[in-house]
């Protein structure tokens, strides 16, 4: 086997990319696809800090992005599970079909 | 075939196997669980990197935190037993597809890429040094972010707190006013 590298990393943030953006257009229940949101911006942290470990080692702003983006998954994640168990308190259900009636 | 070697390729099995039964299992809470092991898998994946940091940032912040909320939030809503409904064969096809697509173009404009490293010297990712450069003021610094973070967060907490309320705050008020009117007509 090959030495792992920078190319083995970005090979495996973007499967894991694809994985979620696979599981958000075949999931219909809201908590699911938010899993998937979070399985993406995982893969995106993968690769900045593959980036700033084999390229930029010089600078650390791929460090930061991973700190800033982990926050805001964190914000994101909590809103979320707000709003769906409000959702769920009207509509007794979590399934994205039945949240079609929200824009109304 | 060093240790290491060994350990990034167990590591990146671990996620990416457990990345693919939590978006196709069927049982939701077994989802939550296969989410769990794929983001343990990436902090070993930072901790191998030597980004302990962040790997420690990761473990508190997703594992601790994220995956507990979600473990929640199925306990609040979901019947316990209950298997998601299957998905449609046409939608099915068409995400493989749509995901598999994405995937082979990204992957193709990878290996024909080569990655130029620059030639200065290496900073550690040391806590030190990023407690420097996070609250530093000066040029590459990162103070700014750092408050606009700190308002999301706030804005964030206060955000869900309103969304969740149990009823609307104008009943509560109302409620209370009655209460408070009854309480007086009592103790007159």
């Amino acid at each position: 086997m090959i030495e792992p590298g920078l190319y083995h990393l970005l090979f495996l943030s973007t499967a894991l990319f694809f994985i979620g953006v696979f599981g958000f257009f075949t999931r219909r229940n809201l908590v699911t696809m938010l899993m998937s949101i979070e399985l993406i911006l995982n893969s995106v942290n993968l690769n900045f800090i593959a980036f700033n470990k084999y390229l930029w080692y010089d600078k650390m702003d791929g460090l930061f992005f991973t700190i800033f983006i982990i926050a805001i998954a964190a914000a994101e994640a909590a809103v979320a599970i707000a709003i769906i168990i409000n959702l769920y308190r009207s509509h007794k259900s979590i399934d994205v079909e039945n949240a079609e009636e929200l824009k109304y | 075939m060093s240790g290491s070697n060994i350990i990034f390729y167990l590591l990146a099995a671990i996620t990416l196997l457990s990345a693919v039964l939590a978006v196709t299992t069927r049982m939701i809470f077994r989802a939550a669980i296969y989410l769990l092991f794929t983001l343990i898998g990436i902090a070993g994946i930072y901790f191998w990197l030597q980004y302990e940091f962040i790997a420690a940032v990761q473990i508190v912040v997703y594992v601790g935190g994220i995956v507990v909320l979600i473990i929640f939030s199925i306990f609040l809503t979901q019947q316990a037993g209950d298997l998601l409904p299957k998905p449609k064969f046409g939608r099915q096809l068409f995400s493989t597809l749509a995901a598999f697509c994405g995937l082979a173009l990204v992957m193709l404009q990878l290996v024909q890429h080569t990655f130029t490293p620059t030639n200065n010297k290496a900073i550690e990712p040391t806590v030190a040094n990023i407690g420097n450069q996070m609250l530093g003021v000066e040029e590459g610094g990162y103070s700014l972010p750092f408050e606009v973070v700190s308002i999301l967060l706030l804005a964030a907490l206060i955000g869900c707190i309103v969304i969740a309320l149990k009823s609307k705050p104008s009943e509560i008020i109302n409620n209370e006013q009655i209460n408070n009117e009854q309480g007086t007509r009592n103790f007159e």
